[in-house]
């Protein structure tokens, strides 16, 4: 095992650290600014607002109809992880287990998804989804955030079930164990931290994917991250410190999903499926 | 279904497809494939085909094409997004290699970093372009502390330019440039640099010559993953930047053709166009790396 090594050695690991440094600070200018905001009275000018208040959290909290949103939210993001780990871990297990005719095609299929821009996909399946007459409903967002969804738990599943030996699957066969007693007795326990982690990424991703969201949500089906953006684009019907105060809730929520997330996944694996699907 | 089909010369269907990889296991593939073709190849399909039928039915199959790259305007788009897509890519991604060189041992405070770097990727784009209207306003903590320092006379325009956008898209991309280089470069084995190191290289050879060569296949990756991130600048673009100017990209001109004219076959036509130019770049970085080494990175005996 390497010995821990100190960061700062040479003027190039002072560069390193300082624009570390320089990109933290900006990080925390940015998060700084929009939570100062929303506590301050009015604030034009000067480093800080002229006084304080929680008045706005208020204001916003009923203006933009919060729970509401919350609530949507929550449902989307359970619905969308739900629906996800049941048809994706099934094909990760084939796709990790199996070498078929036209695999290939059938990765490539998965991965497009994950290699186009959501907007360049988002547009004709808003469009479709509205042709199905589930525009603007939940069932439509569900549907739209589903769609990066699938392929995401099959590229972060997909290595961890290659992980383990396939004796141990054998060894339940010669048993007699049947394939569905092999899957719920065998399978499922070894790739409990697998499904969990898989989870959580969907979970962190579907809070925060905007763009699908915007494009088949309508009045009772946004999301809190689209209900943030036409508060900002709209910006000046409502005060601007009720507006960071939105900013704030939605901050608070994704803060807390990521919290949870990380105690159970590596931050490295929050962009681990891009490798899988590199591998593939 | 019996599934044993034999034939006169004794042929078994079943074994000959088994040998293949087929077999009933296949069948835990359907759910995922179905909802692939239902809601991803069926209305790209659909969109490709409504891209050719135009509102206005008279301009011919190719009428949205013809209308999209004979208005300068909307020519531009594509430019507009190149202009800020391929810069932003290159940096985050350069600015990556070095932290993550650094940072591919064991250090102290490494989780730390990570985890700071993992939250501006899960606040998102929207967030991020909130806070940075308001903290590179001419007013804002950015130019305040520019202006204390005298640094600068005047404060800096950043917003509601192409620099906004840019800036909204180094904070979110570079923290997903970094975990991924550093995933990458972590699969490399150190016992290649350091018999490197024992035959007399020095740090910046070990790095050009080993290290560097075998992570630019996932530098490759790295850089299409982030490509396709600022493809889709639409919110930043929008809040950040100049809309209807150079922050006119394609994504813009797309959600417009929808928002403003309800214009779902444009809209499409010009997505079309949109993934068209992004799987080129993909494709042709793709095809570049495919001529670089591609073996194991893990070392091993040899």
């Amino acid at each position: 095992m390497a010995p821990r090594k100190v960061f700062i050695k040479s003027p190039l690991g002072w560069l390193i650290w300082g624009s570390v440094g320089f990109f933290f600070i900006n990080l925390l200018g940015v998060i700084g600014t929009v939570v100062v905001s929303s506590f301050g009275t009015e604030w034009f000018d000067g480093w800080l607002p002229a006084g304080w208040t929680t008045k706005f959290y208020t204001t916003a909290w009923h203006d933009y109809q919060v729970p509401n949103l919350l609530r949507v939210t929550l449902q989307v993001a359970l619905a969308v992880v739900s629906i996800s780990i049941l048809v994706g871990t099934p094909a990760a297990y084939v796709l990790a287990r199996r070498d078929f005719p036209g695999k290939k095609i059938l990765m490539l299929s998965f991965l497009l998804p994950i290699m186009l821009p959501p907007i360049t996909y988002g547009i004709p399946l808003a469009t479709f989804i509205y042709r199905l007459n589930l525009g603007g409903t939940l069932t439509g967002v569900i549907v739209a955030n589903t769609v990066p969804a699938i392929p995401f738990v099959i590229l972060v599943l997909s290595p961890f079930i290659e992980q383990i030996d396939p004796k141990i699957e054998a060894a339940a066969r010669m048993c007699g164990a049947t394939t569905r007693q092999i899957f719920i007795k065998i399978l499922t326990p070894l790739i409990v931290p697998g499904l969990l982690a898989a989870a959580l990424l969907v979970l962190v991703q579907t809070v925060a994917l905007f763009e699908l969201t915007y494009l088949v949500s309508g009045p009772g089906s946004n999301t809190l991250v689209v209900a943030l953006y036409y508060a900002v684009f709209a910006s000046g019907i409502r005060p601007y410190q009720a507006i960071s105060a939105m900013a704030v809730f939605y901050m608070l929520t994704t803060l807390f999903i990521l919290i949870v997330a990380l105690r159970y996944v590596n931050p490295t694996q929050m962009v681990s499926q891009a490798r899988s699907a590199d591998s593939k | 279904m019996s599934g044993v089909t034999t034939s006169a010369r004794g042929f078994n269907l079943k074994s000959w497809l088994a040998e293949r990889g087929v077999d009933r296991l296949l069948i835990l593939l359907i759910p995922a494939f179905l909802a692939m073709v239902a809601f991803f190849i069926y209305p790209t399909m659909y969109g490709t085909y409504l891209s050719f039928h135009p509102m206005d039915a008279k301009s011919g199959a190719l009428g949205n094409y013809r209308s999209f790259f004979g208005d300068p305007y909307m020519r531009d788009s594509i430019w507009n997004t190149f202009r800020i897509a391929l810069p932003v890519s290159l940096i985050n991604v350069f600015a990556a290699i070095p932290l993550a060189v650094r940072l591919r041992h064991r250090v102290r405070g490494k989780r730390t970093i990570n985890t700071l770097l993992v939250i501006p990727m899960s606040l998102g784009t929207v967030l991020v372009a909130e806070g940075l209207s308001a903290y590179l306003a001419p007013n804002g903590w950015f130019n305040r502390t520019l202006l204390a320092t005298g640094i600068i006379d005047q404060p800096l325009q950043l917003l509601h330019n192409f620099w906004g956008v840019m800036i909204s898209l180094l904070i979110t991309g570079f923290p997903f440039a970094f975990l991924l280089t550093l995933s990458y470069i972590s699969g490399i084995n150190p016992k290649m640099e350091e018999a490197a190191s024992t035959l007399g290289a020095t740090s910046w050879q070990r790095f050009r010559y080993i290290t560097f060569p075998l992570l630019t296949p996932g530098l490759a990756i790295t850089f299409c993953l982030n490509f396709v991130l600022a493809f889709s600048v639409f919110p930043s673009a929008n809040l950040l930047g100049n809309p209807a100017g150079d922050s006119h990209v394609l994504a813009v001109a797309a959600a417009q053709a929808i928002v403003n004219n309800y214009d779902y076959s444009m809209a499409s036509a010009i997505s079309v166009i949109t993934g068209g130019f992004e799987l080129a770049v993909v494709a042709l970085v793709l095809v570049m790396r495919s001529r670089l080494y591609s073996g194991s990175t893990s070392g091993g005996k040899g």
